[in-house]
């Protein structure tokens, strides 16, 4: 699958990827949805919901296309990625464990007193973690000073931002819209985490946001629309985003709620609550095949 | 820096001076640039500016974001937005992350005056005083308000400096170092002790020297940081006077009144009497008659120091 050769724009492209790379993504994320699971399974609380739907763009992002390096995770240079939908971060905590940002052991005391890993992300306590967050509709514009600053600096790492679709009812997020669209920062890339529930139930019947497309166009973004679970798609947006001049790229990531655990997909009740013992053991067993 | 100026003019000043010293200065605005005067900023370094329009939410986030990767960004506007408007992102991205970020409010208290109790920040002092990591500085002149905007762009971590609107005289004497947190004492005394901040220092210090032709021997001290506060020089006053006349262009609920009360009940106990506006909105009309009316007179400071030398005398 040579995807990126028929799609090279300079020296933007990422490599390459092989139907065996895919595979092997695939297996990885496997292994990082049982992570998400156990650490909220032994912490007896957490979210599940949004960590499962959002888990695929970290994979992609963290494994293919993230200048990062787990030894030098301070270079100022690194690229960067903030979780603005923060309660999804033991999805984060897993990938940044198997990246080695931190030794796997710490996942077992999510959100216990003492522990590195905060029930919502915490820049100062996990290393890895580029911003706290968990108050919704905030990450965006730090995101965008990110941005101003990697381009005060001459640097091109990248600044990359995943809001839930709820949370952009926030209005902060259509001020930081408009900003990133005025300065132009064509080295911001965002994911809308699209898997239409919020809370209260369907964001459609809570409020609507649509039309998405629209209204980021509207506000000058460039937009992108794709199966947020499948790789391929995500890397061939991801390219676009970069090939993208003076104008930042949203990549409105269509997914499921809960995905790939089948009696926690769509599922409201799975937004905030961990699994007892017996829906662990099947959650487990789901993740193994 | 001799002159009448106001606070705002100063620091406009002071960061085109630090401008032109550190280069990772940056300055962001919320479409108040000409008012709060960080346009003398803009006009000096443009790359190293942002207005980010009205957008305050917006802007403490943008600025989180600058300063995560480095940058000293100096963030302005009002203080009734700088605070209340965009608390819960001053709160989260900036506090809690203990980032860089330096809050300058131009417009606050009661001296606002003609644009009325909308404008008029009251509260501001409480609500970033109660953020952990925060630093709260409110300069009494001019000149210290360059010696502060320095001070606080060489300290690290978040910082909310509290300026004001008119212009006023400049009281602080030349030479006198400023050290963060480190109070000063500005007059001795031994029967009571004025403790103000900010344009109150003035009346502080007019309203001791008319009380010594009354044979009452007032000491006053600029608190001109109340977080983290002089604990030292506030107990030793108390220790000293044996009462304390607390004076701000704030709210009596939470500002320095109330940081110096919890610190002398726990430690020292003596009476403090809280000068503030009491518990209630501003209102519109020139600064001079809004002070006035609000009892941040010298007149009524010495009414204060007389009370406060009574409820003394029945303990
Ligand atoms: C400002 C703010 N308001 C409310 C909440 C409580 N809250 C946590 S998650 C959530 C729903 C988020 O929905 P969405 O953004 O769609 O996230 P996802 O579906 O990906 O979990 C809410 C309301 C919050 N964290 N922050
Ligand atoms: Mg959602």
């Amino acid at each position: 699958m040579d995807l990126f050769k028929s799609n090279s724009k300079g020296d933007e492209n990422l490599p390459a990827i092989s139907t065996a790379a895919i595979e092997e993504l695939r297996q990885k994320a496997r292994k990082l949805r049982r992570d998400v699971i156990t650490m909220i399974y032994k912490a007896a609380s957490g979210h599940p919901g949004g960590a499962l739907s959002v888990l695929d763009i970290l994979v992609v992002l963290y494994y293919m296309v993230m200048k990062i390096d787990p030894a030098n995770y301070q270079d100022p240079d690194r690229d960067r990625l903030i979780l603005s939908k923060g309660h999804a971060c033991p999805a984060l905590y897993a990938v940044l464990a198997d990246r080695g940002f931190f030794p796997a052991g710490f996942l077992e005391s999510l959100r216990k007193i003492g522990s590195p890993l905060q029930g919502h992300p915490d820049m100062c306590k996990t290393p890895g973690v580029e911003m706290s967050t968990g108050s919704l509709g905030q990450g965006l514009s730090v995101a965008n000073g990110m941005a101003l600053a990697a381009r005060l600096e001459n640097s091109r790492r990248r600044i990359y931002v995943i809001l839930g679709d709820g949370e952009i009812q926030e209005g902060q997020v259509w001020e930081a819209a408009m900003s990133a669209a005025h300065y132009r920062l064509d080295n911001l890339t965002a994911f809308l985490d699209y898997n239409g529930l919020q809370i209260d139930g369907w964001i459609r019947d809570v409020k609507s946001p649509e039309p998405l497309v629209e209204k980021w166009r509207a506000f000058g973004w460039n937009v992108l629309e794709v199966d947020g679970h499948d790789y391929t798609s995500l890397l061939e947006a991801i390219e676009r985003a970069h090939a993208q001049k003076g104008a930042p790229t949203m990549i409105i990531a269509h997914t499921v709620k809960g995905k790939g655990i089948s009696f926690m997909e769509n599922q409201i009740d799975w937004h905030g609550r961990a699994p007892n013992k017996d829906e662990y053991a099947r959650a487990l067993k789901e993740l193994e095949k | 820096m001799t002159e009448e100026i106001a606070t705002r003019e100063a620091y406009g000043k002071a960061l085109v001076e630090l401008g032109q010293r550190m280069e990772k200065i940056v300055v962001l605005d919320a479409d108040l640039s000409n008012s709060t005067r960080t346009v003398l900023f803009a006009e000096k370094f443009p790359l190293r500016f942002f207005n980010m329009g009205i957008s305050e939410a917006d802007m403490m986030g943008t600025a989180a974001g600058l300063a995560a990767s480095g940058f000293i960004p100096f963030v302005s506007t009002f203080g009734v937005f700088a605070t209340g408007r965009a608390y819960d992102q001053v709160r989260n991205s900036i506090a809690y992350t203990k980032l860089n970020v330096k809050i300058v409010a131009t417009h606050t208290g009661i001296t606002v005056g003609e644009d009325g109790a909308s404008h008029q920040a009251l509260e501001d002092i409480a609500l970033m005083r109660v953020l952990p990591n925060m630093t709260v500085v409110v300069p009494a002149d001019g000149r210290q308000t360059y010696q502060a905007v320095e001070a606080i762009a060489r300290c690290s971590g978040p910082v909310y400096l509290r300026l004001g609107r008119p212009k006023v005289p400049v009281v602080i004497p030349e030479g006198l170092p400023f050290e963060l947190g480190k109070a000063q004492l500005l007059k001795d005394g031994k029967d009571l002790a004025f403790i103000a901040t900010g344009i109150t220092v003035k009346p502080a210090l007019e309203a001791a020297k008319l009380l010594e032709s009354e044979k009452i021997s007032a000491a006053v001290v600029n608190m001109h940081t109340i977080k983290p506060l002089d604990k030292e020089l506030l107990l030793e006053m108390a220790q000293k006077t044996g009462t304390l006349v607390t004076v701000e262009e704030h709210s009596v609920i939470g500002g320095l009144g109330s940081a110096v009360a919890e610190l002398v009940s726990e430690n020292f106990p003596v009476p403090v009497i809280r000068v503030g506006i009491n518990d209630t909105f501003g209102e519109s009309g020139t600064p001079e008659a809004l002070l006035k009316k609000y009892g941040l007179t010298a007149e009524n400071l010495i009414l204060a120091g007389k009370a406060a030398l009574q409820k003394k005398k029945e303990i």
